[in-house]
């Protein structure tokens, strides 16, 4: 019981909820970039949202099982054939032996996740499958999937059947958002003359290339520090906003170096790290700053509203095309033509799906 | 040492002591690390101590951080427990050759012999300050004075793992292959790292080093063993050595 990856994008890993507890002995917790994302992604296959699935930049890649399996793909905007026919991202679709899924480019967005029902079952290193591409542990010999990888997947807990969420615009909603990126200054805001810290909220950020899974460098405004840029090296989280001598803040993300020397002006609100990190290049950021009480309770929030969305997905009908079904789909997003509406259902197997 | 709490975001904290590098305020704070390990409070997921601060993350739908701050503090003035004496730990060190390419220049940049060099390097007792940067990195405090280099302006590739390297006043063991700015004067055949053992790691921060040299000989018996899977090094029990 696999899946074969055929084809892969330049940054597709394997990642489950992270490696957590060993931060003191090195290891940061690698994991997703966009935890919300991804246990979309495994709750619409029916698993646990903290399951093991693929993470992708940019271009996902095509994929074969062995087995017939619910797949599902988050993130954003996103092409998804299964053998030729496209389905929607944000809710789960059917996939049987043979079929070949090709995941194309995320739109919108920058990471992407395709879950597989029963999840991805690789041994766990230091007790985790997530992938840390830099330090090159965890998923598949420590780094990227390529062409030719077999990935083993675990068992099914029921078959059940394929999902999507009864509110699809609350949950793509999820972590997103128009307003400023929230941040709580410090722990070394002190480093910097108060007309600098000024302008993290006054001036707009730009997204630049300088980004992987460790960090992201802003572009478009200097904050220089009076105290200088070398601090006694101490303790890293991800959302850390550590600022070098160029004066370029770099934003810690899940696979950082776990201690930095370089002061730490502010740290993104952790409900708004995976927006920041979903900014394509060359977007526009604006910051606002808020307490550590707001910035709590902005997680609190965060957290009972996925719980929410997780908990609220529905069967999607699977067989003849029903029009209540058809009205409540987000007919915009996703499908491209009428035709392909009605090739959903109606599979080369008579549609009675499973 | 009057501690501050400084805000990390809203899923963590940072105890602070003082601004410099100092044994006596590292020793407090990984004592503080082993008291707040013991007391496992609710909504604590993990305690990084550093040279001078603790960080604290923690989940705020179990503790609010201002509730952790208190407790924080608390166990800082009044811990249960007295902080342990690091274990000590003699790492086999082959100076010089292909991996410590750095040892001639770095002789001569201090008008030493390698020889002289090697002496001073491996007559030193290193106190491991903190586990950070790559897993099972340590930086070594108690680098003789004499020794202290600045880093190379642009760091090198595929350092591979067991380096032995200067960083100004630091010294270090490559923990994992790659990419690094350090003068290395020797190479170990420890690996200090290694997810595959049932022990991956060797080192924990509070603990005592020094180096042993030896020969190239040496050296190629070890590795072999070491690729075997054996730890080849085991500490002196903490407190029994040199105090």
């Amino acid at each position: 019981m696999s899946v074969e990856v055929l084809s892969a994008g330049p940054m597709l890993s394997v990642q489950d909820a992270g490696r957590f507890g060993l931060r003191h002995l090195g290891v940061s917790s690698a994991g997703p970039i966009d935890m919300a994302a991804m246990a979309l992604a495994n709750a619409l296959c029916g698993n646990e949202p903290d399951t093991a699935a693929l993470e992708f930049a940019g271009l996902g890649g095509s994929f074969k099982a062995t087995r017939p399996l619910r797949f599902a793909v988050t993130g954003g905007l996103c092409d998804i054939r299964v053998d030729g026919r496209t389905v929607p991202p944000g809710e789960s679709h059917r996939l049987r032996p043979g079929e070949t899924l090709a995941v194309g480019v995320v739109r919108g967005a920058v990471w992407g996740y395709v879950a597989f029902s029963g999840g991805i079952a690789i041994a766990p290193v230091l007790g985790s499958r997530s992938t840390h591409l830099r330090s090159g542990l965890g998923g598949v010999e420590g780094r990227a999937l390529r062409a030719g990888d077999v990935l083993p997947l675990g068992e099914e807990a029921a078959e059940g059947p394929c999902l999507r969420p009864a509110n699809p615009a609350r949950a793509a909603a999820i972590g997103r958002g128009d307003g400023p990126i929230r941040l709580i200054l410090g722990p070394q805001d002190d480093y910097f003359a108060p007309e600098i810290v000024a302008r993290l909220t006054r001036e707009p950020f730009t997204v630049t290339p300088q980004r992987d899974r460790m960090a992201m460098v802003l572009g478009g405004v200097e904050l220089p520090a009076a105290r200088g840029h070398d601090i006694v090296s101490d303790g890293t989280v991800p959302g850390s906003i550590q600022v070098p001598g160029s004066g370029l803040p770099l934003v810690l993300l899940a696979e950082s170096q776990t201690t930095g020397g370089y002061p730490k002006i502010a740290t993104v609100a952790s409900a708004d790290l995976a927006r920041l990190a979903q900014t394509p290049v060359g977007g526009e950021v604006r910051f606002s700053v808020v307490g550590r009480e707001e910035g709590e309770e902005i997680w609190l929030a965060h957290r009972r509203n996925l719980r929410a969305v997780l908990g609220d997905l529905v069967a999607k009908p699977e067989g003849a095309l029903r029009s209540d079904y058809l009205l409540s789909c987000d007919l915009v997003g996703g499908f491209f033509c009428p035709e392909e509406i009605v090739q959903v259902p109606l599979s080369q197997d008579g549609g009675i799906a499973g | 040492m009057t501690p501050t709490v400084l805000p990390c975001g809203d899923c963590a904290l940072v105890l602070q002591i003082g601004e410099t590098v100092d044994a006596e305020a590292n020793a407090r704070i990984i004592a503080l690390a082993a008291e707040m390990e013991a007391r496992a409070l609710p909504g604590v997921r993990e305690i990084v101590p550093t040279y001078r601060s603790l960080l604290v993350r923690y989940e705020p739908e179990e503790v609010r951080g201002a509730e952790l701050e208190r407790q924080l503090l608390a166990a800082y003035e009044h811990p249960a427990r007295a902080g342990a004496e690091g274990r000590l730990w003699t790492v086999p060190c082959l100076y010089g050759g292909a991996v410590g390419q750095d040892l001639e220049e770095l002789a001569a940049m201090k008008g030493l012999s390698p020889d002289e060099v090697a002496a001073l390097h491996s007559g030193a007792e290193y106190r491991i300050y903190m586990i950070g940067f790559a897993p099972g990195f340590a930086y070594l405090g108690g680098l003789p004075e004499i020794l202290h280099t600045p880093r190379l302006p642009k760091p090198r590739q595929n350092i591979p793992a067991g380096a032995v390297g200067i960083g100004g006043q630091q010294g270090n063991i490559n923990s994992v292959a790659g990419p690094s700015g350090w003068r290395f004067v020797g190479w170990t055949p420890v690996r200090t790292f290694d997810p595959g053992r049932a022990e991956p790691f060797l080192f924990r921060a509070g603990d005592r080093l020094r180096f042993r040299p030896i020969g190239a000989d040496e050296a190629a018996a070890l590795s072999a063993r070491a690729e075997a899977g054996e730890l080849l090094i085991s500490p002196e029990p903490a407190g029994e050595a040199s105090r």
